[in-house]
């Protein structure tokens, strides 16, 4: 009896050896959206060259679920799911659930004003968007998730050391949901 | 009982937690390094013709790479030119470019045979450009995205499988062509290093 709850425990602790970083600086970043003018970059949204910027991200170690997608204003599937990942956003801080909504872009660099930006703000996107530019693909797609072979729309859903991948668009907002519901407590 | 149950309950959820972690890597492939690719026949868009992979490339003498494209996909449209350039400087290697296009063209109507045949005549592609009708060969091959490359020996067995080189979007910032060094290194007897890459890419369109 005994053994298999130390076995079950073994095996999270196994599973899980290689842990995130402590919430850093982007936190203090994230409480206040509204910085000072001087302090924000020319697009309303941070821009990543390098995917060590992103990885902060991926490794929060606090109680909020955060569901980082990955997409591109290009990518049909991508554009037709984004607007769960919205609802999600909205309801959740209705409801005053611990969720934060990562929108990682991967549209191209010479796209960010002509494509992203207008999107951005068309729509008014809740979840935090970020432009990731980093081209070294093999580099970093193993390290949001090995399971990840590179296509999009993909989504990583985790709260501390809990992570599940979606390595495909979510059909309704109800899957999405359901896939959340794992992460609730 | 019901400690049983608890007990069982907690493996489960130690299981759950396990495969939900990202290491160690679970990603389950269909096609792996050094296993044999299987042989397909599929029509060229261009000429209409069937096209046998082991038999219709003479001029595949070392080998072949099977690149699965689309005229849709930006990041096809961003490596079309240099799918065409690694096709001119591989051939004459013996390593012919095998293109296929994998997307269900009912998803994608700029996908269709068409469509193709257009693009290929337009920028008078030097290799044939399949369509995977019925969507039978990209799921045998375990291609995911487009585009993909499957670098294949002579016997058809997987040598090299992922992306073409480290740049994306930037063609003049590329410092390793992934696809030449791996020709590179199975001419010169060694195994290619890396044996598989990875790349972000469009999902290959399907209903099923």
């Amino acid at each position: 009896m005994r053994f298999f709850a130390l076995l079950a425990l073994w095996m999270v602790a196994l599973s899980c050896s290689s842990n995130g970083q402590p919430a850093g600086s982007d936190d203090a970043q994230e409480a206040s959206p509204d910085r000072p003018a001087a302090a924000r970059a020319a697009y309303p949204f941070p821009v990543y060259t390098d995917f060590e910027q992103l990885k902060p991200w991926l490794e929060r170690s606090n109680d909020t679920t955060y569901v980082v997608n990955f997409w591109a204003t290009w990518c049909k599937p991508c554009v037709v799911e984004l607007p769960y990942f919205e609802q999600l956003q909205k309801e959740a801080t209705a409801q005053g659930r611990k969720v934060r909504v990562v929108l990682v872009s991967l549209d191209f660099g010479k796209e960010l004003e002509s494509k992203l930006l207008p999107f951005v703000r068309e729509r008014r996107l809740r979840g935090q968007v970020i432009a990731l530019l980093d081209d070294d693909y093999n580099k970093w797609i193993d390290q949001v998730s090995p399971e990840w072979s590179g296509a999009i729309p993909a989504t990583l859903i985790y709260r501390g050391e809990d992570r599940s991948f979606f390595p495909e668009a979510f059909d309704s907002y109800p899957d999405l949901e359901a896939a959340l519901a794992d992460f609730a407590r | 009982m019901k400690k049983n149950l608890l007990a069982a309950l907690a493996v489960l959820a130690g299981l759950g937690i396990s495969l939900a972690c990202t290491n160690p890597p679970v990603i389950e492939e269909v096609l792996k390094i050094g296993d044999k690719a299987p042989d397909f026949t599929l029509v060229n868009a261009v000429d209409g013709k069937p096209y046998q992979l082991s038999k219709d490339f003479p001029e595949a003498t070392r080998g072949y790479i099977v690149t699965f494209t689309c005229n849709t996909c930006p990041f096809a449209i961003k490596y079309e030119d240099r799918i065409i350039a690694l096709h001119e400087k591989m051939a004459p290697k013996g390593y012919p470019v095998v293109a296929i296009q994998p997307n269900d063209p009912a998803i994608k109507p700029g996908d269709d045979m068409e469509a193709m045949k257009a693009q290929a005549e337009k920028k008078d592609y030097p290799f044939v450009y399949l369509f995977d009708e019925g969507q039978k060969v990209y799921p045998q091959y375990g291609a995911s995205r487009t585009p993909e490359i499957f670098l294949l020996d002579k016997d058809l067995v997987l040598r090299y499988h992922g992306t073409i080189d480290d740049s994306a979007t930037d063609p003049a910032a590329v410092t390793v062509n992934y696809v030449e060094q791996a020709v590179e290194a199975l001419e010169s007897g060694r195994k290619p290093d890396p044996a598989t890459t990875k790349a972000i890419g469009c999902t290959i369109k399907t209903n099923k």
